[in-house]
């Protein structure tokens, strides 16, 4: 018995490395990004909510909104560099016909409002979440975030950071389409 | 010219490492002492080289050289000069070359002074060293080349990240790699060991000393790190199990469980397998650390930015040291002859309890470590392994432990007498009763966990004392010859007694510290005042400050105690332009055995402003605890048995008595 | 990753975390507060938790843990209405679920390993040990006697 024991230190070390080998590619290039967190609201009915408008703007947000058909929802903010960077994006989705409505996180209305006249609208609707609880809420943690709601007011998908063509592409449209078909 | 000549000495060490490697290595194989006598050359000149290198890349941060890629990135012309030294080896590539020369040093320190080992082991052992080496070497000249350059060459460099400009954060790198390195050394002994075929209590005592120096730093290293995180972070915390900081935690325990054990094998030739084997995990625990924190599997503050290339290149070389090693030990460790028998009540047996309860700490930390890693490459779920999981179930690990350590000590080898040992302790069991009934008084809440702890520091503390008077002749015997033990007492009964007895002041630094900490948060404004752990805080007021390199809004705080002005504490939340971050520095006033800390916050607009006011009682006991524990293990490695006349194996090892007490 | 780069900018700026305004008159709900916010981790910072964090989310849920508790709920519920907007990666200690078992049972588990080999060995080591000494007969004991005397003298 001693015998084999002696081999249990190998074996350990093996399967650690085996384990580590594993992890290694599946975060190599162009793999999974172990610092982003998956959604614990994914397939869950979207948060009841009801967010009045950007004040300047006639139009707020409330989660009936959100039960009429496939949409994103976007939460930004005119401080975050990286809501930016994803603005023609998503003004690009809302000119193909998406759907995109928004949460505006903290944000002076001034301020919010510069920012859509300076870059653009794309959104419906928009709601402003001047104390930050309709965001914890949705499991906000990273900004700007998008979800893809479909038209149960179910959330289906996640997305942390600034989307860009090669998220739409790979992943919203792909997504898109296998929901509308159903 | 200085970054080529850096970066050929680097591919000249390379080959000296390579030659170290195998040749003395083949000459111990075939008996050929000529090649055998090739190992100290080649680690010499190996040695030689790797300084080179890392004395050329002093040189091009010192001179802000920033046609090296390496410099532009990590340094800057106004960082004073200090820190661009230590910002050598602040980044990956510049810590991977004092790694290796770590490496190198202690291959060159047991040729120069390991001349009392037989020749075939002393080739053995230095021929794995520089495996070890070339393997390391080639990752650096390969993966991680600090000699890379830029062209155009930028004007100035972009590191200058203030919470790197620190004293304790600067050097903690070099002790923490003299610890993860040094282990290397007991590594190659026991390779050699292996190959030999003989393990023996000569073999143990050749090892002692480089497993010391390897412990003794990584206690120094690590106490430095917890030690700048509780002033520099600001909120008062001093571990948090992330998992770097677990990563060098890891060899430590390891290292602790290696030089009990080695120990045993020392005065009573047994425990050989497990020793070797300790050997083994030791380093190739800081092998694994090495992995975690430069491969990107880890995302920590600690983590150095690296890419997954690199990760693959260090899992070969943990794969193939530790690897190797574990099946070398696992063909060979059954020819080792059987040593000395005991009873599982002995000294012998302690040490192995003590062994036991380290192995479990260092698995249960390992796994806790890895699990997230674990289950999300498995995509089962992410989740997070923090302070409260490791709180929970390591120090319950450690308390049999240390309530064992003053009662081992106590014990004869081979047989011992428990009811005797507990007898002769019954002071210091009565004074840890007597510590527990009153913390339990003197405490609000009633913890019997705080008043446990702090019993078991006086268990340790006192029950250590007890044993180190004993040995000397207290009270019993005349004061004559207590003088004369005194004089004579060994060097690693004194280092053995002090740590011990370290252990204990830190137990009671970190319960102490912990249950009866004070916090008081509030705004004050200038007059305002706060009454804590017998000061008296009073709130002068707050500006700016410029610095060198920052501005800093800072506060002044005078503390009294009673009606006698104390001093005036100024911390200051530092903001730097350059950077584009910033730092609050809190500011922290102690006496040794409580600190009173204060920390600025922001203004509130109406003249007043947020701060908090920490009372730590016991909290400098944790790092004099650390310190005096590797104070301990320095003062074992100047015992006089480990450097003149050590020992030659016994013609009869079965006839040799067993040696004195300790 | 660029993401994570926005996110760690909160990293460089530890300070204080709680503020004195977040601070609750009631102090056992404070206490409570407090207790609850070090098992939850924030999750814009490396390894914190919300109670050290300086990042507004961990502000933004320190404030919504103490609401909750003003609300009435009970520590367990706090807990879980965090939990269910981000998932069991919130906690710092991770849950007991079947796949964390083998993380919890580890102490335990390992400790047992050890001792049962080490058991093994003191048994290996009592076989090897020499045939069972016999006591010695009267005849025996009366030699060793006198001999003793004589060496006493």
């Amino acid at each position: 018995m001693f015998q084999r024991v002696t081999f249990l230190p190998l074996a350990i070390v093996f399967a650690v490395s085996v384990l580590f080998a594993i992890y290694l590619w599946q975060i190599g290039p162009g793999g999974k990004d172990i610092s982003t967190l998956p959604s614990a609201m994914i397939d869950k009915p979207v948060p009841e909510f009801d967010l009045a408008p950007i004040e300047g703007r006639k139009l707020g947000l409330k989660s009936g909104d959100l039960k009429s058909g496939l949409s994103l929802v976007n939460v930004w903010a005119s401080w975050c560099p990286p809501c930016r960077v994803e603005h023609p994006f998503l003004m690009a989705l809302a000119e193909k016909g998406v759907t995109i409505y928004g949460i505006n996180y903290r944000d002076k209305p001034a301020d919010a409002l510069r920012f859509l006249r300076n870059l653009g609208d794309p959104y419906k609707r928009i709601g402003a979440d001047t104390t930050g609880r309709v965001s914890i809420d949705w499991g906000i943690y990273g900004y700007p975030e998008t979800f893809l709601v479909d038209q149960t007011g179910r959330i289906r998908y996640r997305h942390v950071g600034p989307i860009s063509s090669e998220v739409i592409e790979t992943v919203f449209n792909p997504l898109m389409d296998k929901i509308s078909k159903k | 010219m200085t970054p080529e000549i850096g970066h050929y000495a680097v591919a000249l060490a390379l080959v000296f490492s390579i030659a170290q490697g195998a040749i003395p290595l083949w000459g111990a194989y075939k008996n050929n002492p000529l090649l055998m006598n090739f190992a100290v050359p080649t680690a010499r000149f190996q040695f030689i080289f790797v300084l080179l290198a890392f004395v050329c890349l002093i040189i091009s941060f010192v001179e802000s050289d920033f046609s090296v890629a390496l410099v532009a990135q990590n340094s800057h012309t106004l960082k004073p000069l200090i820190y661009k030294i230590s910002g050598v080896w602040g980044n990956h590539e510049g810590s991977m070359l004092l790694w290796i020369l770590i490496l190198a040093l202690f291959g060159l320190l047991v040729g120069e002074f390991g001349n009392n080992l037989p020749p075939s082991l002393r080739a053995r052992v230095l021929s794995i060293q520089g495996l070890i080496g070339a393997g390391f070497i080639a990752f650096l000249l390969f993966t991680s080349n600090p000699f890379l350059r830029l062209d155009p060459s930028p004007l100035q460099g972009s590191g200058l990240n203030p919470l790197l400009q620190d004293p304790g954060l600067a050097f903690h790198p070099p002790f923490l790699y003299l610890g993860y390195v040094g282990f290397s050394m007991a590594f190659s002994f026991a390779i050699a060991a292996l190959i030999e075929g003989r393990v023996d209590p000569a073999w143990a005592r050749w090892v002692r000393p480089w497993t010391l120096v390897a412990w003794t730093s990584l206690t120094i290293g690590i106490a430095l790190g917890s030690w700048w995180a509780y002033y520099e972070l600001g909120w008062g915390g001093w571990w948090f199990w992330d998992p770097v900081e677990n990563a060098s935690f890891l060899p430590w325990l390891l290292g602790t469980a290696l030089l009990h054990s080695a120990l045993v094998l020392e005065k009573r030739d047994t425990l050989k397998s497990w020793t070797i084997l300790l050997s083994i995990l030791a380093f190739g625990a800081s092998l694994l650390g090495t992995f975690l924190v430069r491969s990107g599997v880890l995302t920590s503050v600690h983590t150095f930015a690296t890419d997954p290339e690199r990760g693959v290149f260090l899992l070969l070389l943990f794969l193939i040291v530790l690897g190797g090693g574990l099946l070398l030990y696992a063909i060979r460790a059954q020819s080792l002859k059987v040593g000395g028998l005991f009873a599982p009540i002995s000294r012998e047996g302690a040490l192995i309890l003590n062994n036991l309860f380290l192995a479990t700490s260092f698995a249960v930390v390992l796994l806790g470590t890895l699990y997230p890693l674990l289950l999300d490459a498995f995509d089962a779920s992410k989740v997070s392994v923090g302070a409260p999981f490791f709180n929970a179930t390591f120090v319950p690990l450690m308390v049999p432990l240390l309530i064992a350590c003053p009662i081992g000590a106590k014990m004869a080898w081979k047989r011992g007498d428990l009811s005797g040992a507990l007898s002769r302790l019954k002071a210091a069991f009565a004074a840890s009763l007597v510590v527990i009934i009153f913390s339990m008084l003197l405490d609000e809440n009633r913890s019997l966990l705080a008043a446990g702890s702090l019993g078991i520091a006086a268990w340790l503390m006192i029950g250590t004392t007890l044993d180190f008077l004993e040995k000397i002749g207290l009270p019993k015997r005349s004061a004559g010859e207590v003088f004369r033990r005194f004089v004579n007492l060994p060097r690693s009964a004194w280092g053995a007694a002090t740590a011990h007895f370290a252990l204990g002041v830190m137990v009671a630094g970190i319960t102490v510290s912990s249950v009866w900490q004070v916090e008081r948060i509030q705004i004050m404004r200038p007059g305002d005042k706060v009454e804590i752990g017998g000061y008296t805080v009073l709130f002068e007021g707050a500006g700016q400050v410029d610095g060198p390199n920052y501005t800093a809004l800072q506060g002044s705080f005078s503390v009294f105690k009673g009606t006698d002005k104390l001093t005036v504490l100024l911390p200051e939340k530092r903001s730097y332009p350059a950077e584009n971050s910033s730092t609050t520095e809190a500011a922290i006033h102690t006496n040794f055995y409580s600190d009173l800390y204060i920390v600025l916050g922001d203004a509130d607009q109406k003249g007043g402003w947020a701060t908090r006011i920490y009372f730590n009682p016991l909290v400098p006991w944790i790092w004099v605890g650390a310190i005096l524990m590797a104070a301990g293990g320095a003062l074992s490695l100047t015992d006089r048995r480990l450097r003149v006349g050590a020992p030659r194996r016994a013609v009869h090892p079965e006839n040799s008595a067993i040696p004195e007490e300790h | 990753m660029k993401t994570v780069i926005f996110l760690l900018f909160f990293l460089a700026t530890p300070a204080m975390a709680i503020q004195p305004d977040e601070i609750l008159e009631d102090k056992v709900l404070e206490e409570r507060a407090r207790v609850i916010s070090k098992e939850l981790r924030c999750l814009v910072c490396q390894n914190q938790s919300i109670d050290d964090s300086d990042a507004p989310l961990a502000r933004d849920l320190r404030v919504l843990v103490r609401e909750r508790l003003q609300a009435g709920e009970s520590d367990e519920k706090v807990i879980k209405f965090v939990v269910d907007r981000y998932g069991d990666f919130v906690l710092l200690r991770p849950p007991v679920k079947a796949s964390t078992l083998t993380l919890w049972v580890s102490p335990i588990a390992v400790l047992i390993v050890g001792v049962i080999l080490l058991l093994a060995r003191f048994r290996k080591q009592a076989k090897n040990m020499p045939v069972k000494v016999q006591p010695l007969s009267s005849e025996e004991t009366k030699k060793l006697e006198a001999v003793l005397k004589k060496d006493t003298r």
